[in-house]
């Protein structure tokens, strides 16, 4: 297994690891029986705009820089722009994946997606 | 960087006095052993030397009984194939364990697949060990073959052998064991032990990659699985790799002087190993059989982190160490083994195995012990699954 530099530096020294106690938005993905959880953290501040994002990840050293990877990706962006990331974007911003690691990345994304998705359902429920 | 190898289960070094010994048969001694003039005869001799090294190393009554090979997997397709060839008349049934290697699995379910075998897989207990008592009852008028392995590669159980091949003996049933882990590692006695066919491979003890054998007792007929000239007795066609046999054969006979040395040797340190790391890491699960294990090896499972991060981690700090079979690392699932034992999918994925030799230091087991733990540490920090607190 040969991993870019990029992704071993993620993976060294991840970026905005830990949780969010009063997190607006907490999405996990995954499960141990496939090798693999990420769950994400998000604060939504005005504008919609992710003011922080934190991630926790059992995984292989894939996993833990795509989650490192994706929380740059959105950190400061608006929601919208968030629901946006691909895996592709991750693994491009990572310089590449080895083929049997391209999963992680999509795993990213969509704990990505969850977060957003348990935000907007606590909006809706604050609202409603 | 400090730099530590212990992944000897993958593979191990070659020793300086094994490539000296090799060295001749590519530069002087090169015939071909078929041929008739000086060169040949030179080439067969060592051969032939060889040969007997290897039969007096496991106790076979006539150096005739081993057969060359390229290595263990292709010793395995030999055996599992030419056996079920052999004695199609019988039938086509075959036992086996759960937890052999993929080079006996696949093998045997490619023959299943192809209407050649029926297999029977025994299950094993939580320490990844068969018993004479499961063979019997699951041998049939039909049985052609039980296959165990002698030691397993992964957790380092060793199977109760001269057991089982006496229940094989007795049932008049062919048993052939993979002791690719085994050989040169602990006493292996084919005549006292009752076994009709084994496999081994060099690499596995200080010698040459691409150099194996099989033991084929008398009397067990055994037809060629690559066909072509007269080689090996008709039992394996190719030109004969002279010199990987002749280190398979000087290593082999190196392990067997040392073996009761080493074996003390390694096993002290393999102790030492385990205990540091049951003192310095919290909720570990030490994997395989206590006592019934082969010197070399140590297999644990970390609970809440990944294998492949923590091996990174090593990676990084010049340790090498591998997370179960190196022929499952291009695999995403989880150790075959460790879930036969009854270990969870989660915890299997968490397993780490660190295989020594005779050429690992005291120095290097502490430095393990010492980088070790941080890097657990650090990766349980991170881990969603980590009791907080705990």
């Amino acid at each position: 297994m040969i991993y870019s530099e990029k992704v071993l530096d993620h993976f060294q020294n991840p970026r905005n690891v830990g949780e969010i106690p009063d997190a607006d938005g907490v999405g996990t993905v995954g499960n141990a029986k496939c090798g693999d959880i990420m769950q994400m953290f998000i604060k939504v501040g005005d504008g919609e705009v992710i003011e922080d994002v934190k991630f926790k990840t059992f995984g292989c050293g894939a996993a833990i820089a795509t989650s490192s990877m994706a929380t740059e990706l959105i950190k400061g962006k608006r929601i919208e722009e968030a629901l946006a990331l691909t895996n592709e974007a991750v693994v491009e911003a990572l310089e590449g994946l080895p083929p049997v690691k391209i999963h992680c990345s999509v795993l990213a994304e969509e704990a990505v997606k969850a977060a957003v998705e348990d935000y907007r359902k606590k909006q809706a429920q604050q609202n409603g | 960087m400090q730099r530590v190898y212990l992944d000897n289960a993958a593979t191990t070094q070659v020793l300086p006095e094994v490539v000296e010994a090799m060295l001749p048969y590519y530069t002087t001694c090169y015939g071909n052993p078929s041929g008739f003039h000086s060169f040949s005869r030179e080439a067969h001799k060592g051969l032939d030397a060889a040969r007997r090294t290897v039969a007096s190393c496991l106790n076979a009554a006539d150096p005739s009984e081993i057969t060359f090979t390229g290595g263990g997997s292709e010793g395995d397709n030999m055996i599992l194939r030419g056996a079920a060839k052999a004695n199609r008349k019988k039938g086509k049934h075959i036992i086996t364990t759960a937890i052999e290697h993929h080079a006996i699995l696949h093998t045997l379910a490619a023959m299943e697949a192809e209407g050649v075998a029926e297999v029977t897989y025994l299950p094993v207990d939580a320490y990844g060990r068969v018993t004479p008592e499961q063979v019997k009852a699951a041998i049939r008028p039909d049985t052609v073959l039980v296959s165990v392995m002698f030691a397993n590669n992964e957790v380092g159980t060793i199977e109760p052998i001269a057991e089982i091949g006496a229940v094989c003996r007795e049932a008049g049933v062919l048993f052939h064991t993979d002791a690719v882990q085994a050989v040169g590692h602990v006493p292996v006695d084919v005549q006292a032990m009752h076994i009709d066919l084994l496999t081994l491979t060099a690499h596995k003890f200080h010698g040459p990659k691409g150099a194996g054998a099989i033991y084929v007792r008398k009397g067990v007929r055994l037809p060629a699985l690559i066909q072509g000239g007269a080689q090996e007795n008709k039992r394996r066609a190719g030109t004969e790799n002279i010199p990987g046999i002749v280190g398979l054969a000087r290593a082999l006979e190196i392990q067997t002087e040392r073996l009761a040395k080493n074996a003390e040797k390694m096993t002290a340190l393999r102790e030492k190993l385990i205990r540091g790391i049951f003192e310095r890491i919290p909720d570990v699960t030490l994997n395989g059989h206590r006592t019934e294990r082969l010197p070399n090896n140590v297999n644990f499972c970390l609970r809440y982190i990944e294998s492949e991060s923590v091996l990174l981690w090593l990676d990084l700090n010049g340790i090498a160490a591998s997370s179960g079979s190196a022929c499952t690392s291009g695999s995403l699932d989880p150790s075959h083994v460790l879930l036969a034992m009854g270990i969870s999918h989660e915890a299997a994925n968490g397993s780490l195995r660190l295989t020594l030799s005779e050429l690992t230091t005291e120095a290097e087991i502490d430095y393990v012990l010492e980088t070790l733990p941080p890097i657990v540490q650090r990766l349980r920090d991170m881990s969603p699954i980590y009791p907080k607190g705990a």
